[in-house]
């Protein structure tokens, strides 16, 4: 279990408690500067909360060796970047680095994730050459090379095209299934309404809703927290939002 | 990445005789022997050999490690503002007086070097961040300039004023076994210390978040840094001045024919550093100068120079 309990940071998050299970897809909503990104920095490890703690199994997750959180937590940043011009193999390949497994055991790895994020036929090829959807997979194969428990992602459907969303949704939904923890940092409700297992609402740098999807984005919710008129159109499971004048 | 090393270390194999052989008095292997040859061949073209190596060796590593911690392919070591600092503690030699001073130079360009290399640390040590970093080197480096600029203004006399700017412009003439002694040590534990920065840099390629979230502690990845690059800096600026370009254009030229993260450039960049260095120095000897030999720091510009203007005028291609 991932946790974070009672976390506070100056002006960004105000007392935010959330446990992280595994087999679960989780949606962190909120609109801009509602500590989303900050709460998914904590839970990785990357900023440490003046108070309170964010535990792993019950460690807090700041004492333990920095390559021990590493190979439990993948994380993901908003706008993934490189700075060289490398090939998708090296690229994923650095996924490895907080592993000390030999070569044939990383090479093994890598190969897998490659396959799973269907870049195989790509895996030679300069990350230049690549297409966004391309690269925003090349950066998840990256992740997941490292054999994380915890997978998070802040934004990783920013600058994707519907069609590349809902297959690197599917990709994750997947991930889910197979017993990981997927967390994803999300600005589009309606995906998260459907792909989700449960979702954490924050405003203001405090947790407004958390839950199944149908609940913790009721409308009245969507109401308090975005100061939109919206209905959801549709079944559970296959969601539209339907939006109505600002309220 | 392994044919690169190969290449270079076949390359080092054939340059390395052939340099010794190269001067103003030309010794070739296959006529009457010339007199003192043994002498000219031990006593001062091998220990000026084994310093281009340990210099030019040094310089390579420490430019290709820079641009992977800055994540750009144009960082130098100079951007440290620890070879400056050095200048200046080498400059401040000069003012000890004709006796005191050769003894004392590489002490005080060290110490120079040192001091640099604790005010980096003060100032951006803690937060490790890249933009700190970058901006207190500049600091540093604009500061030593201004002081060994009055330092010089106030030089005791003519004589040493000359010998100030002559030293400044960097070179490997009449340097010794003694200067190797005082420039390998500290070479070689930089070489170390940056060696020990690979694996974090290659994970920097990805950002700062991404690389912390791979294990990478940011704060002693700087101090590496300060550590390998200031030591490497430092030692070299001690014995033979400040020598430019090296670290900037070594790296760039091989990246291409490695896999281009940091951690596959280091070995090679310290393989074609030394050999660059290797070359220019002979370049050196053997260009005929009224005033004797052309200096080293003075061709690596020359050559760096317009190096520099290519990489520009390629990046202003791509912008456009």
């Amino acid at each position: 279990m991932l946790e974070a309990r009672d976390i506070h940071l100056a002006g960004r998050l105000a007392g935010v408690s959330a446990r992280i299970a595994p087999g679960q897809l989780t949606a962190i909503c909120g609109p801009n500067g509602a500590g989303k990104s900050t709460l998914l920095a904590s839970l990785a490890g990357l900023i440490v909360p003046r108070d309170g703690n964010v535990l792993l199994h019950g460690q807090v997750l700041a004492a333990l060796p920095r390559q021990a959180r590493a190979r439990a937590v993948g994380y993901l940043p908003q706008q993934a970047t490189l700075a060289w011009d490398v090939s998708v193999r090296t690229l994923v390949a650095l996924g490895r680095l907080p592993h000390a497994s030999s070569a044939a055991e990383d090479a093994r790895t890598v190969a897998t994730a490659l396959t799973t994020m269907r870049l195989e036929a790509l895996a030679e090829r300069p990350v230049s050459a690549l297409s966004g959807g391309e690269f925003a997979r090349a950066h998840l194969a990256r992740v997941l090379a490292g054999e994380p428990r915890w997978i998070l992602a802040d934004e990783p459907l920013a600058s994707l095209d519907l069609a590349h969303q809902t297959s690197l949704l599917a990709h994750l939904r997947g991930l889910a299934d197979g017993g990981q923890a997927v967390v994803l940092v999300m600005h589009d409700l309606a995906a998260a309404m459907n792909w989700a297992d449960r979702v954490i609402v924050l405003h203001h740098g405090r947790v407004v809703s958390d839950g199944a999807p149908e609940v913790a984005l009721a409308v009245d919710v969507l109401a308090a927290v975005w100061q939109v008129k919206a209905e959801w159109l549709g079944q559970p499971g296959a969601r539209a939002l339907g939006l109505g004048r600002q309220s | 990445m392994n044919r690169v090393v190969l290449i270079l270390a076949l390359l080092l194999a054939v340059a390395v005789p052939l340099s010794l052989l190269a001067g103003q008095v030309w010794l070739n292997p296959f006529a009457a022997p010339v007199p003192q040859a043994g002498v000219i061949l031990l006593e001062l073209r091998l220990p000026r050999a084994v310093l281009a190596l340990v210099l030019g060796g040094g310089l390579g590593a420490a430019g290709a490690a820079m641009q992977g911690y800055l994540r750009n392919p144009l960082a130098d070591p100079g951007l440290f503002g620890i070879a400056p600092m050095a200048a200046l503690g080498a400059v401040l030699s000069f003012h000890a007086g004709y006796q005191a001073q050769a003894l004392l130079l590489p002490l005080f360009a060290l110490l120079g070097g040192a001091t640099g290399m604790a005010l980096l640390a003060l100032i951006a040590g803690k937060a490790g961040s890249t933009a700190l970093f970058t901006l207190a080197g500049m600091m540093l480096a604009s500061l030593a300039g201004a002081l060994t600029s009055l330092a010089i203004s106030l030089s005791p006399n003519p004589f040493a004023l000359s010998e100030i700017v002559t030293w400044l412009m960097g070179a490997l003439e009449n340097r010794g076994w003694p200067d190797v002694w005082i420039a390998l040590p500290g070479t070689a534990a930089g070489l170390l210390l940056l060696h020990r920065t690979a694996r974090a840099l290659d994970a920097l390629s990805l950002g700062e978040a991404a690389a912390i979230s791979l294990g990478v502690d940011p704060a002693r990845l700087l101090w590496l840094m300060i550590g390998g690059v200031g030591l490497i800096v430092g030692s070299g600026v001690a014995v033979a001045g400040v020598i430019g370009f090296v670290g900037l254009m070594v790296p760039h030229l091989l990246r291409p024919f490695t896999s281009k993260l940091p951690s596959a450039t280091l070995a090679p960049s310290a393989m074609a550093g030394g050999l660059l260095l290797l070359l220019a120095d002979c370049l050196c000897r053997i260009t005929p100068l009224a005033s004797g030999e052309l200096r080293l720091g003075v061709a690596l510009s020359l050559i760096g120079a317009p190096f520099f203007l290519y990489l520009l005028l390629r990046l202003r291609r791509e912008l456009v």
